[in-house]
């Protein structure tokens, strides 16, 4: 989508052309709004730094599933999967091969696409449905392997849950949630910066033809098998990442943190209701999706105290309903996302007396 | 002739294909089960290719494939928990068995057309993608009001008509000089063969339905080309909705029949997606190959528990997903399926 720019603003230099942030005050949001995120969680409330954790890994992980759904066009159901895989790299790096945090972290990612590239494959022959049917087998098998009493040892067996040590750097132990969310915040932004770079380049043009038109793209010397499997491997990569940031995080991996069908779901939908193929998609889906669903457990939690009997039920009922409720009226009325919705108030904004 | 030899050729191939690997698994099973386990594969399997039918019949009609077909199975099966009086003393209705089966069948076919005239019809032209989310999100719903209403506990009360404790005993007069020992019995479960039974017949009911029914021709005619179904004057629009409610039915039939089994329980949704699997062995196009498919997955299910390695035998919850990654590389249209001509 060309983006409308206001008159006047004009590139001198290739430089100007390709920067991401283009004026100074768009430098002095930027800051700003950094300064802001960074000294959010030294407010001290519990709920603001789970939260921020929380969104920080979410958006991670969308950004790979945006690269491989919204940009490629390639459905996936498999990146909870991946995102376990992550963890457990994470964590055996960090407590067998004693792998510093700054080395684990990437190492994750790195083993989670691998895996990755593995159930990708089938993404040559197949595609649609077909596909989805693919990821949703490595969302099955995964988990199961992780439970297997064989690796009990390494993986935690029946349980499906081993330990993961703190975060240690210099001597200084990130044992808190609100020393490790700054953690969370430096790979997110990373991660920001390489998915928006990627999108701007030959690869990420090759995602989007693929997506338009696979075999159109395949004339024009797409390969397509090249191209799928990279898609799959970043997807799966920046899942492994999340992973590791979730594992760091909660002190633990496993299958009883989650990790389901639900969750891969869960992203999907996030991803729809932000925008797909947006680069802001994932941070307004993932944001949108978590204040719903904390909506949800609170308005469970809360009725579950005027209705001591049916406790359980309204604990986890709301989730799936909010969630359900809030792609299905976002499919029905908004199917361009939360993105699309930004994009029309700012041009609304620029356009502003003559806006309707 | 070419293509006959082609077909004798392919034949062959697969037979030795059969025979290699039953040589390469020889030392790792436990032959004296196979022949139970394969009875009780293909009662099981029943089931599933029932499911599967409902999957298939939305996709022919509308090229919707239902991701809460697991959901409606579920809910089906809680709906008629609920009309024979399974809450206990103070239910509000407690029918007797087959009425309530007809009066959450009912329900089922109003769940059908309210899903697809709410959900579905607005998404008519869009991408796969949404459409697929659809499903997942109606999926989603559906979890959340069946805890909401019925609560997380599984329920063990389903009024079955048979339970799964009875068995039929089929004497069988033991081989000895073969070096294959059979158990010198096969058991048929009551419960099991029952639900074979009815999927069976409703399976039949359903293709004599799409064969000899006005109805059933259109849905056929819409199903091979909506423009040209809609110019001789069928209705496309109600055929969906149609097609969505007799789906509808079957789940309730499969999430019966599941129930009758294992007992009600949140899990059954997880039960029914081995349909999945079913469906794309078959072939997403075909009826027959949903019921091939669906028999050739319980089967499957049924022979990995026979192996004599533990780890194999675990994996029989996975075995359907794996079967499924193995057929994607292999013959990605499945045995009856179409094979995909693309232009731009």
């Amino acid at each position: 989508m060309a983006v409308l720019r206001p008159a006047g603003d004009f590139d001198r230099s290739y430089e100007q052309d390709m920067s991401l942030v283009r004026q100074k005050w768009q430098w002095g949001v930027l800051i700003a709004g950094l300064i802001m995120l960074f000294t959010l969680p030294r407010l001290g409330n519990t709920y603001i730094i789970t939260t921020l954790n929380q969104i920080a890994y979410t958006v991670v992980a969308l950004q790979g599933l945006n690269l491989l759904t919204g940009y490629t066009g390639q459905i996936s159901l498999g990146q909870a999967a991946f995102m376990l895989v992550g963890g457990y790299a994470a964590g055996l790096g960090a407590k067998e091969l004693g792998l510093p945090f700054y080395l684990s972290i990437p190492f994750a990612g790195l083993i989670a696409g691998l895996v990755g590239l593995i159930f990708g494959l089938p993404s040559l022959r197949v595609k649609g449905f077909y596909l989805a049917m693919a990821t949703l087998a490595a969302q099955f098998i995964i988990p199961w392997l992780t439970r297997q009493p064989k690796f009990e040892a390494y993986l935690g067996g029946t349980n499906g849950f081993i330990e993961v040590p703190v975060v240690t750097f210099l001597e200084y132990r990130f044992g808190e949630l609100s020393d490790f969310v700054y953690i969370s915040l430096g790979v997110m932004l990373i991660t920001t910066v390489l998915t928006i770079n990627v999108t701007r380049t030959r690869m990420g043009r090759a995602f989007v033809s693929v997506r338009d038109n696979d075999l159109a793209a395949e004339l024009l010397g797409v390969n397509l098998f090249h191209y799928k499997l990279r898609a799959f491997f970043l997807a799966a990569f920046f899942a492994g990442l999340a992973g590791s940031l979730r594992a760091f995080s909660q002190r633990g991996v496993g299958t009883q943190f989650g990790y389901g069908l639900e969750e891969s779901v869960l992203f999907l939908g996030m991803l729809v209701i932000g925008g797909l193929g947006t680069n802001l998609g994932p941070f307004l889906g993932a944001i949108f999706i978590i204040l719903v669903e904390d909506l949800a457990l609170w308005m469970g939690a809360t009725l579950a105290e005027t209705f001591p009997a049916q406790a359980a039920q309204l604990l986890t009922s709301f989730r799936p309903l909010f969630f359900g409720l809030a792609l299905v009226l976002f499919l029905i009325f908004e199917p361009r996302g939360l993105a699309h919705r930004w994009r029309l108030l700012k041009a609304s904004w620029r356009l502003r007396p003559f806006a309707r | 002739m070419e293509k006959r030899t082609k077909r004798i050729r392919n034949l062959f191939v697969t037979i030795g294909v059969a025979l290699l690997v039953v040589w390469l698994i020889r030392p790792y099973t436990n032959w004296i089960l196979v022949p139970q386990q394969i009875i009780n594969g293909i009662l099981n399997g029943g089931t599933l290719a029932l499911i599967a039918l409902g999957i298939v019949l939305i996709y022919k009609a509308s090229e919707v494939f239902n991701f809460a077909a697991g959901h409606m199975v579920m809910i089906g099966a809680y709906l008629v928990w609920w009309f024979a009086g399974g809450v206990g003393e103070t239910a509000l209705i407690s029918l007797p068995l087959w009425a309530a089966i007809i009066a959450g069948m009912i329900v089922a076919v109003f769940i059908g057309f309210f899903i697809e005239r709410f959900a579905l019809r607005p998404m008519t032209g869009q991408p796969l993608l949404a459409i697929v989310l659809m499903t997942l999100g109606l999926a989603q719903i559906m979890q959340g009001l069946t805890t909401v209403l019925f609560g997380v506990t599984p329920k063990g009360n389903f009024p079955a008509p048979f339970s799964p404790s009875d068995v039929f005993n089929i004497p069988i007069a033991p081989i000895n000089d073969v070096s294959i020992v059979f158990l010198n019995r096969l058991q048929l479960g009551h419960a099991r063969l029952a639900t074979f039974i009815v999927a069976l017949l409703a399976a039949a009911i359903f293709v004599a339905f799409f064969n000899y029914t006005r109805t059933g021709l259109a849905m056929r005619a819409t199903s091979e080309n909506h423009e040209l179904a809609q110019s001789v004057g069928i209705k496309v629009s109600r055929v969906f909705g149609l097609s969505w409610a007799i789906a509808g039915v079957i789940a309730t039939l499969g999430g019966i029949l599941l129930a009758t089994l294992t007992g009600v329980s949140l899990s059954l949704s997880t039960v029914a997606l081995a349909a999945f699997p079913a469906i794309l062995l078959g072939g997403l196009e075909s009826f027959l190959g949903a019921i091939v498919g669906g028999l050739l997955v319980g089967i499957t299910v049924a022979l990995v528990q026979t192996s004599t390695i533990v780890e194999v035998r675990n994996s029989a919850e996975i075995a359907p997903y794996v079967l499924l990654l193995i057929v994607l590389l292999i013959r990605p249209e499945g045995l009856f399926g179409q094979k995909r001509i693309e232009r731009i």
